[in-house]
């Protein structure tokens, strides 16, 4: 449930209260509101805690009560000093929470139940030491001013109890959002099984659960004793339903895994304003009581339900097209005389690998003239030179992998979509390069893992850049992508040396191809939906500063690679269309479209035919390669020039592609370019037509 | 065990074993075991039903008031028990239309029902049936020198439901049911209104097991909603061998786990505990109870579901 739901319950609660209660929201009585309220969102809190670890516990209200009277027994009548008292207490919300979890997790006995006895046995108790101490509790008192404080004191205005529910709400938050054991709780609750086939120790996850679950049960009691000063016989009863009732209102699914801390507390304060509101409007207990039931049954009814169908309402509304506005691109025409016009240049190329690769959509050569290329069951493989007609299965990786680069040592580096990059080295062992990027820290999803790592490149000093296409959508829907046209992708930097990976461009459209720049200095990237080609200056004056390359390209651009005579080859996977660019200016029609018509019936970009372009440091394209109606090779993503030859793969092709260049340079090979001393081409032309942009930052819509 | 328990307690009791004592103890706890019977049948249908005493007392409590304000007795009980049906229908709907884990249908369902009918009918904890409704009151009395009409109502019931249980096709679906709704579902069974059956019976059992307490005492007192009875019916079900995974148990493990807790009930009382000590005890044997439940009939990790 998105946190709006109980956020706007809270409002409305709220607000009717004010029309009701004269007098509602004077100084005072917010204080009081806020003095009264923090020991039930603590309970409420430890609810959550155990709901989210996929179980629940019921014996938090018996523990808040006993640790009331332990903190006032050890304060009062021991005359212990305070901090000891406040560890002691602690420790008592421990030692409960050890035996839920302990009976829970190991001897896999069922929540419910199981802490249901816990509060009956511990109600009982409650009631029978309350019962015999209290004469000795009611004779004693406590003269100490940080007790005082904690039972009355204000910090700007806000009472004591109602900073520190903020404090460890925030931090319980971090916990189980940031923190690796409270990670763990939350993939338990998620799914015990996968959290267990992933290797987490569900057990000890769930013990803990519990555990923390008492300590907050134990602090409410803590703060209840130091405001009230007393521990009578109503105290903390029903307090768990209040809870559980409260948890749920918030949002939080009782299969476990779905909720945060802030619903948890934002439902306690919708209970307890009910109740305190219900109180002063002089309504009956029991319909108070009857009210509470209902609350749980709608509220519970609601999250099922919406458990359930959430996966039909996110297809429904998970697409969000966004305004993507074209100028008229350059004509294709054959007759047309633009350097894009079509022509017959790739019509004749050999085929390479006929039907022995599936989806080649990178290659690459090494010094042997060996050509590696990527197949969309996971794995590398490789023609052998000079014909290329054997084929061996050079490394398994799994994924899909993508984009391909060698490296000053000869490794083959892979984008895997949907694992990260992977690196193969020349003696044909695998090793993971990186899976993850730096997490956004004001984001409240987690960013961290990579989506769709589509191509990379690896710069002078070894750092390696590449491109994370789309953090919304996985390789199988990756088109869907396109109809959003939105800055879901970003543009993320690894460094060998550290072995720190972090994002460096964020809110891209598709960035696809990478290319390290002929000096060395900057990065070329382009951005598929926006038909863009982009330069990151990555050293020099510039270093750090992003600027528009090439625009309105009539084509969807790929991969980018170096081309011999110090340009650079760039593949249009498919070409834009006047009908198209006409739906990209509209994004209801697109809503409309993905919502109400089945997926073959969707007008998608036209990635049924493209070439392959050649534009230089300054952005100006030199050339264009055809195969008119994508007999041989329709959707293609990249191209690579080695020794005089271009060689074209493709996404969903069954070949590779091969040319003879005119005029290209026949002992240029693609390592030597990136890696040999007289390679680096320092020619440092100062490109002429660039200017400096923002990126228009699309506006993010984030997901459950 | 039960009669392990029983003799070693005869031998340290002291009036244990008097025939006195033993209908006190029979009337005492054939209550519990009407009670422990409807439990049994959600039980089975791998359920729970933790409204139950709230039902029962709300609606016996609504069928006093009736009586009282005028109405022909046979008329208000018949009234009481249609409203019980009516609770327990939709709790099944609840749990099997909206899908709700029972537990939280049933504790809600509890608080929803208690609450409404103190607010509106019963604005006191308790009400008194009023004289002139001896025919009531016979069934908490004793016929044939002694034997508690509890009992006897006990065993009809029992009887019954066992009859139901093994010999009729719906009581099979509520352990085919319990055992694997899945597969009960898919091969053709209906589910949803079978899961309405079984709450319909344990809160109409359970209301059986109202009215002989109205007749036993004279009154309906609300308090035993709040009070930890539906623990010792739980108790009962869960010692007596009706496994809390469902599809196991028959009304002889309810019996037997009566017995037993019976016994032991009757045995605290006599050594005379307080009620709460009384509660923690009876909380251990429960602990206990599901510890073994779960250690003898443990879940399938790869194929449990939660929330239960």
């Amino acid at each position: 449930m998105e946190p709006i739901v109980p956020f706007t319950l809270l409002l409305v609660v709220f607000v009717a209260f004010i029309v009701m209660i004269p007098g509602y929201t004077s100084i005072p009585q917010l204080q009081q509101l806020m003095r009264s309220f923090p020991e039930q969102g603590f309970v409420a809190m430890a609810m959550a805690v155990s709901i989210l670890s996929g179980g629940l516990d019921l014996s938090v209200g018996a523990v808040f009560a006993m640790a009331d009277f332990l903190t006032l027994y050890f304060l009062m009548v021991l005359e212990w000093p305070l901090p000891l008292t406040i560890v002691a207490v602690m420790g008592w919300g421990a030692l409960i929470g050890a035996i839920n979890g302990g009976l829970i997790a190991y001897a896999k006995t069922r929540p419910f139940l199981t802490t249901m006895v816990v509060l009956i046995i511990l109600r009982a108790a409650y009631n029978k030491i309350t019962g015999q101490y209290a004469v000795e509790l009611a004779g004693a008192s406590s003269d100490n001013a940080a007790w005082d404080y904690l039972g009355g004191g204000f910090l700007f205005g806000i009472p004591i109890n109602m900073v520190c529910l903020l404090v460890v709400g925030i931090v319980a938050h971090f916990y189980l959002t940031r923190i690796r054991s409270g990670v763990h709780i939350m993939a338990v609750g998620s799914s015990r099984k996968a959290a267990r086939h992933a290797g987490i120790d569900v057990k000890w996850s769930l013990f803990m659960a519990y555990v923390l679950s008492g300590m907050m049960a134990s602090l409410a009691g803590i703060l209840y004793a130091a405001r009230q000063n007393s521990a009578g016989t109503d105290t903390g009863v029903g307090w768990e339903v209040n809870a559980l009732a409260a948890a749920v209102l918030g949002g939080i699914s009782l299969s476990g895994g779905r909720g945060t801390i802030s619903r948890a507390l934002m439902g306690a304060a919708i209970i307890f304003l009910l109740i305190n509101g219900l109180v002063q409007l002089g309504t009956h207990g029991s319909l108070t009581t009857a009210i509470i039931g209902a609350i749980l049954l709608a509220a519970v009814a609601f999250n099922v339900k919406f458990v359930k169908n959430k996966g039909k309402l996110l297809q429904k509304i998970y697409v969000t097209p966004s305004l993507v506005e074209f100028e008229p691109p350059a004509s294709i025409a054959r007759d047309s005389g633009t350097v894009f016009a079509e022509n017959d240049r790739l019509k004749n190329a050999e085929a390479i690998a006929l039907d022995k690769i599936e989806g080649p959509e990178d290659i690459i050569l090494d010094e042997h003239d060996h050509l590696y290329t990527v197949n969309r069951n996971g794995s590398i493989i490789r023609f052998l030179a000079p014909d290329y007609e054997v084929r061996e299965e050079f490394a398994r990786i799994g994924g899909r992998p993508l984009g391909m680069a060698l490296d000053r040592d000869k490794n083959i580096l892979v984008c895997v979509a949907g694992m990260g990059v992977y690196g193969v080295k020349p003696d044909r062992t695998v090793f993971k390069v990186t899976d993850e990027t730096n997490r956004t820290w004001y984001r409240f999803k987690d960013d961290s893992r990579l989506w769709l790592a589509d191509d990379l490149d690896v710069a002078p000093d070894g750092k390696i850049y590449f491109s994370d296409a789309t953090t919304r959508y996985d390789l199988s829907d990756w088109a869907l992508d396109g109809f959003e046209g939105r800055g879901n992708g970003r543009i993320v930097c690894h460094d060998p040396a550290t072995g720190k990976t972090s994002t460096v461009l964020s809110n891209l459209a598709f960035p696809n191809g990478v290319c390290v720049s002929h000096d060395g200095r900057s990065v070329l990237w382009v951005s598929t939906w926006l038909c863009r080609i982009y330069r990151y200056w990555i050293a020099g004056e510039k270093a750090g500063q992003l600027e528009l390359l090439v625009d309105n390209l009539p084509g969807y651009p790929d991969n980018v690679n170096r081309a011999s005579d110090g340009t650079y080859w760039l593949a249009f996977v498919g070409l834009r269309s006047p009908v198209y660019d006409l739906a990209m200016a509209d994004p209801a029609f697109r809503t409309r479209m993905v919502k109400q018509i089945p997926p073959d019936e969707w007008m998608c970009p036209g990635i049924n035919n493209g070439c392959v372009i050649k534009f230089d440091d300054t952005g100006r394209v030199l050339e264009s390669w055809w195969d008119p109606g994508g007999r041989s090779h329709p959707t293609i993503t990249s191209m690579r020039e080695h020794k005089g030859y271009l060689y074209i793969g493709g996404l969903e092709n069954n070949r590779i592609g091969r040319v003879k260049l005119p005029n290209g340079d026949v002992n240029w090979t693609g390592w030597k370019s990136y890696w040999s001393s007289n390679g680096q081409n320092n020619s440092g032309v100062a490109p002429s037509n660039v200017r400096p942009i923002t990126t228009a930052k699309a506006k993010h819509v984030s997901g459950a | 065990m039960t009669l392990a328990l029983f003799v070693v307690l005869s031998a340290v009791l002291p009036g244990f074993v008097t025939l006195g004592n033993l209908f006190t103890l029979a009337r005492n706890i054939s209550i519990l075991g009407i009670l422990a019977l409807g439990m049994a049948v959600v039980v089975i249908g791998r359920g729970i039903d933790l409204s139950q005493i709230a039902t029962l007392a709300c609606s016996s409590a609504i069928a006093v008031t009736l009586i009282n304000s005028g109405w022909p007795p046979a008329a208000a009980i018949v009234f009481g028990l249609v409203l019980a049906i009516m609770i327990g229908v939709m709790n099944g709907y609840f749990v099997s239309v909206i899908e709700i884990p029972p537990l939280f249908t049933t504790l809600a369902s509890g608080l929803l029902v208690l609450g409404l009918t103190r607010a509106l009918v019963v604005p006191h904890y308790q009400v008194f049936l009023q004289p002139g409704h001896e025919f009531l009151l016979l069934l908490g009395g004793t016929v044939l020198g002694g034997v508690p009409v509890p009992l006897i109502a006990f065993a009809i019931c029992a009887l019954l439901l066992h009859l139901f249980l093994s010999r009729t096709v719906i009581g099979r679906f509520i352990y085919a049911h319990g055992d694997n709704a899945q597969a009960a579902r898919m091969s053709g069974i209906a589910t949803r209104p079978l899961t309405m059956i079984e709450y319909a019976l344990s809160a109409t059992i359970g209301y059986i097991g109202g009215i002989i307490m109205v007749g036993s005492t004279s009154l309906m007192h609300l308090q035993v909603v709040e009070s930890t009875m539906i623990f010792d019916v739980i108790l009962v079900v869960v010692l007596g061998g009706v496994s809390l995974v469902g599809g196991r148990g028959n009304v002889l493990s309810v019996i037997a786990g009566t017995l037993l807790i019976g016994v032991l009930l009757n045995a605290m009382t006599i050594m005379n505990l307080d009620i709460q000590t009384q509660d923690i005890i009876k909380g251990g044997v429960l602990l206990l109870a599901i510890i073994l439940d779960s250690y003898i009939h443990p879940r399938d990790e790869e194929t449990a579901k939660q929330g239960d």
